[in-house]
């Protein structure tokens, strides 16, 4: 019951603090390829802290959609973190079809956040909502596809159990189909967390952004909350696709603890490889990519139902 | 039939008096047909004289080098205008109405381009809401109807620091069928405050024409009063001058290839191009203190010279940096995925380059072959040639590449020219403006062509002096390289241009 207790309060902990680290390690990476010496790790830290030391403006023609849409995205962020295990340690909260409810979190978030970005009336504003969710509805299926497959194969349709297989039994009798979801999932962990190549999120261009352009109008601790929930966002997505990439459940608890941050920093250096060698997408191929994403786990669906 | 031009060439002067006035009916039939026939209008402005509103059409004979002057009075507040026949006077007539008040009959869209008073009491072509002079921003844009389109409206204040411009899109989804452009914020009355001159700041106001392209407005200005006043500037002066105008060229082109990596989110060229362009403008610095190159070129020669040492280490650095810039640049066409951004993103065919009289660097990426280094040389120009890169499609991925071969031009040329720097004396005093002169004189900035007319009256003073920047031709290359793209790469097309709001606005 202790080991259990403490295993929740680090998951907790992780959860809490770790997702800026992911931004600041991307950042760092991108500046090294780059040539430059780059912001510090802890920068998006910072950036937080100053964020909720300032005021918020609200526009007078947005409602409570528009204040509401924050906190929705970031509570849903952290809920759908409860259902994640990190590393071989067991999820907080756990039931029978909790996969379900782990997707539709992010749906809610964000059906809030374009709802939100209609409310300001800006044509900007409503330009990214849109293509956030054509681009949204097309990364769905990608991740439902690949999740029915690791319940195929551990049968069952709770996240903890499910994220715990691939390494038990999975990846030595069904590879192929894990292999073709892990590739499906970085994918669509790139698409979700508006990373290159199918948004930028440094760009100051308004025309050219998906994500950021929804949130041009939130300012201060709105924006803090903003901010922090898309890394929240990484991190769970993240924990996610290690699990597919990582074999947990081999240490002892401690230090697979520390392999699943390392294990996380390892993912974020990836991004930040990705995202320095590659050019965005023009935005008409976006979709492109992501029916891929989606043919990918269909196909690792059909080799576990043959 | 009567000779309706005059024919001159760049940087020299002629009697006004040798320009023949015509009918307008003549002039207009005549700037007809050597338009349609290959002819570019360079210019096209206005002057009040004591016989009336007269107007001055410059045409540049690309392949005889010649600039022809022809002239014709107005006696009447309204003209038929010359744009449904000749396109190239579209933004031309539109500036004529703009400062004198007279209005183009026929021309297809006649609204203000700077927004500012008419030059002539009570004669507007148009007023503001309450009466007044016209506000900036606030005219009629085209509209495009229909339940699915919807309009899209950016600037003047942008999310970057970049200049302020207003830019309106119609567009269809993320199809942009339209957009129109509306500058005239950064109107400053450059052209109005050199009536009377040259005054004593009119060469720190031709430096900050645009800011970017000091060293071309500047030489184009200082050719000008060389050739009114009849100074042949020294032979050294002319090497400094070529090489300061090849170095703006390096630096800018180095900072937009770069930007243009940046807006396809490519990010070593972006910073490896942002620090390299640093170094060519402290290579100008070097020259004369001024990264800008600020104060270098001067009427009669340049301000600065270079001793023996200075210019060993402007080679070394040179070399140095040029290997760097090839390292950075060949960066961008080994990424596939970034020459798919570039490649059919924002094309201007060439029939459009031609006929709407488009300069510079976007005129020759649709392979359109002019270069005022060629076809008018000037200076040093005249005795070292520079080959005129071209490209053929005329979208982005063309853009750039004509910027990255002529980067590499400017390289070996400027190393050329410092291994071949004449001695001698670096500044000839120039004298007093000769009286009742015309003189045209172009450059071809890092943009493209740069022209600058003047007209001294009785005393040697400067009556009108008209400067054409590149982006005023080349605006309306950018509205219609976005007709059918997609409203995301704008923002990649605009720095595909990379136009001067100022340099527009004046």
């Amino acid at each position: 019951m202790g080991t259990y207790l403490a295993s929740i309060a680090i998951h907790e902990i992780l959860l809490l603090f770790m997702p800026p680290l992911l931004l600041g390690v991307i950042n760092k990476t991108k500046a090294v390829f780059a040539g430059r010496t780059g912001p510090p790790l802890l920068q998006p830290y910072y950036d937080l802290a100053r964020l909720f030391r300032k005021g918020s403006v609200f526009s007078s023609t947005t409602t409570w959609v528009f204040r509401a849409a924050p906190a929705i995205g970031l509570a849903s962020g952290l809920l759908a973190a409860q259902f994640v295990p990190l590393g071989r340690h067991p999820a907080p909260v756990s039931f029978e079809g909790d996969l379900f409810l782990f997707v539709y979190l992010f749906g809610l978030a964000r059906f809030f956040t374009a709802t939100a970005a209609l409310d300001t009336g800006s044509a900007f504003e409503g330009m990214g909502a849109a293509r956030e969710v054509s681009f949204g509805s097309l990364a769905e299926p990608a991740l439902i596809l690949g999740l029915l497959v690791l319940a195929r194969l551990s049968g069952s349709l709770s996240l903890g159990p499910m994220l715990h297989d691939p390494w038990s039994a999975g990846w030595l009798t069904r590879g192929a189909s894990l292999v073709l979801v892990a590739a499906s999932w970085a994918i669509v962990l790139l698409a979700e967390n508006c990373r290159i190549p199918f948004d930028d999120p440094n760009t100051h261009l308004e025309l050219t952004m998906i994500h950021e352009v929804m949130v041009l109008d939130h300012s201060g601790p709105a924006f803090g909350v903003i901010l922090y929930g898309a890394s929240v966002k990484l991190f769970v997505l993240g924990a996610l696709l290690l699990h597919l990439l990582f074999p947990f459940g081999q240490l002892d608890p401690g230090l697979d603890w520390i392999g699943f941050v390392a294990g996380m920093v390892f993912l974020a250096i990836s991004v930040g490889v990705v995202e320095s060698i590659t050019a965005r997408l023009r935005l008409s191929r976006v979709p492109q990519l992501l029916v891929t994403a989606s043919v990918l786990s269909a196909f690792g669906m059909l080799l576990v139902v043959r | 039939m009567r000779d309706v031009f005059t024919s001159t060439r760049n940087g020299l002067a002629i009697p006004r008096s040798r320009v023949a006035t015509v009918e307008l009916a003549e002039f207009r039939a005549a700037l007809r047909t050597r338009i349609a026939a290959g002819a570019r209008l360079a210019a096209f402005f206005g002057s009040e004289e004591s016989d009336g509103l007269a107007l001055y059409a410059i045409l540049a004979e690309d392949q005889e080098s010649t600039l022809d002057v022809a002239r014709t009075c107005l006696a009447e507040s309204s003209y038929p205008s010359l744009t449904p026949d000749c396109p190239q006077a579209h933004w031309f007539e539109r500036e004529l109405a703009e400062q004198y008040g007279v209005t183009p009959a026929g021309h297809p869209w006649l609204k203000p381009i700077r927004f500012h008073d008419s030059w002539r009491e009570g004669s507007r072509v148009w007023s503001g809401p309450d009466g007044g002079p016209p506000v900036v921003g606030v005219t009629d844009f085209f509209q495009v109807e229909g339940e699915e389109v919807h309009e899209v409206a950016v600037g003047p204040v942008h999310a970057g620091v970049i200049e302020p411009g207003h830019f309106r899109f119609q567009c269809h989804g993320e199809e942009v069928y339209h957009l129109e452009i509306s500058l005239g914020y950064q109107h400053r009355g450059i052209e109005r405050a050199l009536c009377g001159g040259p005054h004593r700041s009119t060469l720190s106001q031709m430096e900050t024409i645009a800011g970017d392209t000091t060293i071309g407005h500047a030489l184009a200005y200082c050719q000008t009063i060389e050739a009114l006043s009849g100074t042949k500037p020294p032979a050294r002066a002319q090497f400094l001058r070529g090489i300061a105008l090849e170095l703006e060229r390096l630096a800018n082109h180095t900072g937009d290839l770069g930007a243009l990596a940046g807006d396809v989110g490519y990010l070593p060229t972006l910073s490896f191009c942002g620090r390299i362009r640093g170094d060519f403008l402290n290579l100008t610095a070097s020259l004369c203190g001024s990264r800008f190159g600020r104060g270098l070129v001067r009427p009669g020669g340049t301000g600065f010279d270079l001793d023996g040492r200075e210019k060993e280490e402007l080679l070394e650095k040179l070399t140095a940096v040029a290997r760097d810039l090839r390292g950075a640049v060949e960066l961008l066409w080994a990424t596939p995925s970034v020459v798919a951004r570039f490649e059919n993103t924002g094309a201007v065919s060439r029939e459009d380059a031609r006929s709407l009289g488009f300069v510079g660097v976007a005129a020759r990426a649709c392979g359109v072959e002019i270069d005022v280094r060629q076809d008018h040389p000037s200076g040093i120009y005249q005795f070292a040639h520079i080959p005129v890169a071209t490209s053929f499609y005329g979208d982005v991925n063309s853009r750039a590449l004509v910027r990255w071969l002529e980067a590499q031009q400017s390289i070996t040329y400027v190393t050329e020219q410092l291994g071949a720097l004449p001695q001698g004396a670096v500044l000839t005093k120039p004298g007093p403006l000769l009286p009742d002169r015309i003189a045209v004189s172009l450059t071809e900035g890092w943009r493209g062509e740069i022209c600058h007319a003047a007209l001294t009256d009785a005393d040697g003073r400067i009556a009108r002096y008209k400067i054409v920047d590149p982006s005023f031709h080349n605006w309306f290359a950018l509205a219609l390289a976005l007709r059918g793209q997609e409203i995301s790469d704008f923002p990649l097309c605009n720095k595909s241009f990379n136009l001067s709001y100022c340099g527009h606005d004046l």
